[in-house]
């Protein structure tokens, strides 16, 4: 009974997590048709940018005041940072290897996408060393509670309120303002949506910016719950939060947050199975139930009805 | 009529071409035999080249077998190290002596197959049991790939674009998963390595003393790549070829024309999975041992860079690039992983490379100006790319003023940094690969093309 409710409060919060990536790549696929080949990696830059900028902080605060000040005001400034980088990041991955590409076929963003993932993946390699580092435990997130007999990171619990949270404003935001409107649209229909004077561009980069930043909040979540990073930390997660989003429809926002947590918890039971191995099938079960769904039913649990998409 | 004749001149050409090119690996690998000591370093047997070469022979015949797929049938296909995997295990599973199977399994208490095919005609020290049963065993690991292909396409190639690309990038992680599996371990070893697999190295011919007479290591690979690139070749220029390049300019005018689509579209992938299992069997031969976790995504992206690099629907295109990726990765850009230190500010090597940074850097620049002086708005580009030489240019001018010894940023990793940088301008700026989707012999026979087509007007 405690496994099972530990396991369930552990694949909620991966779910929560998967579904902050996932909102990234259904947005950036509704509006582009573009798999963001990149956007896993992303979420790891994220990761490593929290990393450097804690130590840096600290190192540069603890000049100012005293060790232990330092130390509680880096994190903050560093996850403020973070949130900054990321989403420069983002936007200049969009302008420099896809916008030069818009008139190209889709598979060459496609390929320049993973261009981008190897490139991201060695620049991190180069800079870690291809050593593993450690997240820094963030204070109160990293903190544990007893549930139910379990202790469990504050993080867990915290992390579907949060995702809750962030996915209302959201779909606030896409539903009830301008550059929402001027998303819809454009996913609609890229040729008219120009006719009638949206500035796509700025639209594109506007998405890039939103799934960057919570690719960010991801990674803060994430990697508090799993502290140890690789550069190739970002590429399974960014896989599973793909499939998510081609689970529950791909383009629809609240679908990629269901599909990412059923995923989520459903790989958390996978790993708990009582049969000998079980922890070997936890990444290629997400995969069959990816190619189940493409088969029976492509357009996804909330997806929009079209015939040419797959 | 012009057809005809430009592919049989294609086929002396590929011919002749694949003669020398199998003569040449055999010279060059026994010429430090032949003169002693007195060949340069890089043509000893412990050299970097034949790494290069080997590596590049194996890698060829996978990304000409993507290419078959991606780039003649327009099926976009990510589960290229899935099949290799496949194809991979199923050598080196029927492959391991007799003798050898106690300790390679030893995990296990011994391995669940019974037999191994090297030792049913004879063992692997003789050369008819060598030759017959590493030559079943290859093709058996193509044949099992093919299968698995065929089971997985049922389903999935009814899918379009990126959809299938996800879809066969999701199989190969399952398939990776799979023969990780314990239980599965008196087969498949489990997460461990299967190694005293036959390699390249029994193909050399030794004498009693078991010095080596003639080196062939190279020779093999070189020799089952180049059969194979000759079938598929043949295919893309049969019927079925044509057909396949229907459905990738226009599926639904190929299905109005009379080309049953399913049944292509599954030909191709079986093909292609059939040659990429081929290709696994023989890297598993190059790298001694069939282990899982080496087939994961990350190669099955770099096969793809490198196709997309020769040219999507080029073959020879594909084989250049593939050697020149190899070659750059393992070889040529090797030194960037290593510290560079200089001996004195006037050490003729620092000349060499303040001049030979400064050249690449304004050769580099110029190349990317002359490549977008055409079309819209890309003043702002070539205005980058200036910025950028200029930028490149400041600093060696620095370095040289300044009298540093030590070059800055290389150490282990920026190999790939830099390599990464390259195959992201060449996405960029040279979309279309080295060869666009034309054959060497389109380019070198083509004065006598335009003459050909003169005549037939």
């Amino acid at each position: 009974m405690e496994l099972l409710i530990s396991t369930l409060l552990f694949g909620i919060s991966v779910g929560g997590q998967y579904a902050l990536i996932a909102i990234g790549y259904t947005m950036v696929y509704g509006i582009l048709r573009l798999i963001n080949f990149a956007h896993g990696d992303v979420f790891m830059v994220a990761g490593l940018i929290g990393i450097y900028s804690t130590s840096l902080l600290t190192a540069l605060l603890s000049n100012i005041m005293g060790a232990e000040a330092a130390a509680m005001a880096a994190v903050p400034l560093s996850l403020l940072l973070v949130l900054v980088l990321t989403v420069a990041l983002g936007f200049c991955i969009e302008r420099v290897a896809y916008k030069p590409l818009r008139s190209a076929p889709r598979m060459s963003v496609m390929i320049s996408a993973i261009g981008v993932s190897y490139l991201l993946q060695n620049t991190a390699t180069y800079i870690t060393a291809a050593q593993p580092t450690n997240y820094p435990p963030l204070p109160f997130l990293g903190d544990t509670v007893e549930i139910a007999g379990t202790s469990i990171k504050w993080v867990v619990l915290v992390t579907p309120f949060l995702v809750l949270a962030l996915v209302i404003v959201l779909t606030q935001l896409i539903n009830h303002t301008k550059i929402g409107m001027a998303m819809r649209a454009v996913a609609k229909d890229f040729e008219t949506s120009q006719l009638m004077g949206i500035k796509i561009n700025s639209v594109i980069s506007m998405t890039f910016v939103i799934g960057s930043a919570l690719a960010a909040v991801g990674s803060m979540l994430y990697f508090t719950t799993y502290p140890t990073i690789v550069p190739t930390s970002g590429a399974m997660p960014g896989l599973k939060a793909f499939v998510a989003a081609v689970f529950g429809g791909i383009g629809s926002i609240p679908g990629a947050v269901i599909g990412a947590f059923l995923i989520g918890i459903c790989e958390n039971f996978v790993k708990i199975l009582p049969f000998e191995g079980a922890t070997t099938f936890v990444d290629a079960f997400t995969f069959a139930l990816l190619i189940i769904i493409l088969v029976f039913k492509p357009t996804g649990l909330f997806g929009e009805k079209a015939t040419d998409k797959v | 009529m012009i057809q005809e004749k430009k592919s049989k001149k294609g086929a002396a050409a590929g011919l002749i071409l694949a003669a020398v090119l199998l003569i040449l690996v055999v010279v060059l690998e026994n010429l430090s035999a032949l003169l002693g000591n007195a060949v340069p370093s890089f043509l000893l047997p412990t050299s970097q080249l034949f790494v290069v070469l080997k590596k590049g022979a194996v890698y060829s015949l996978v990304a000409v077998s993507m290419n078959l797929l991606n780039g003649f049938t327009g099926l976009f296909s990510l589960g290229q190290a899935g099949f290799m995997l496949l194809g991979a295990y199923t050598y080196a599973i029927l492959t391991v002596p007799m003798s050898a199977k106690e300790t390679v399994y030893y995990l296990y208490g011994g391995s669940a197959v019974p037999f191994s095919l090297p030792d049913l005609f004879g063992g692997a020290d003789t050369p008819s049991g060598l030759i017959l049963g590493v030559a079943l065993a290859i093709l058996l690991g193509g044949c099992v790939a093919a299968l698995f292909a065929f089971l997985i396409g049922l389903p999935v190639l009814r899918l379009k674009s990126d959809y299938l690309a996800i879809a066969t990038l999701g199989f190969a992680e399952i398939i990776r998963a799979v023969f990780q599996w314990q239980p599965l371990g008196p087969i498949t070893n489990g997460a461990n390595m299967i190694t005293q697999i036959p390699t390249f190295n029994n193909f050399n011919i030794t004498d009693a003393n078991g010095t080596v007479i003639l080196r062939l290591s190279t020779f093999f690979p070189f020799l089952v790549a180049i059969l194979c690139i000759a079938i598929i070749v043949m295919l893309i220029n049969s019927s079925y070829g044509r057909a396949f390049k229907a459905i990738r300019e226009d599926e639904i005018a190929a299905e109005a024309m009379g080309i049953n689509l399913a049944k292509h579209k599954m030909l191709s992938f079986c093909i292609s999975s059939f040659f990429a299992g081929v290709g696994g069997a023989l890297f598993a031969m190059f790298v001694n041992n069939a282990q899982a976790k080496v087939y994961t995504s990350t190669m099955t992206y770099e096969i793809l860079l490198i196709v997309v690099i020769g040219g999507i629907g080029s073959i020879s295109g594909s084989c250049i690039a593939t050697f020149l990726y190899v070659a750059c990765s393992e070889w040529w850009l090797r030194f960037l992983d290593n510290t560079m230190q200089f001996s004195s500010p006037s050490a003729p090597e620092r000349t060499t490379f303040i001049v030979v940074f400064a050249v690449v850097v304004v050769l580099a620049a110029a190349l990317l100006i002359w490549r977008e002086r055409r079309g819209r708005g890309v003043f702002w580009k070539q205005a980058l790319v200036a910025l950028l030489a200029v930028a490149l240019l400041a600093w060696i001018t620095w370095f040289a003023l300044s009298g540093q010894t030590k070059v800055p940023l290389l150490r282990t990793g920026f190999r790939m940094v830099v390599f990464s940088v390259i195959i992201m301008i060449v996405v960029l700026f040279f979309r279309r690969g080295m060869l666009g989707d034309k054959e060497l012999t389109d380019i070198l026979f083509s004065r006598r093309k335009a003459v050909g087509k003169e005549a037939a007007q």
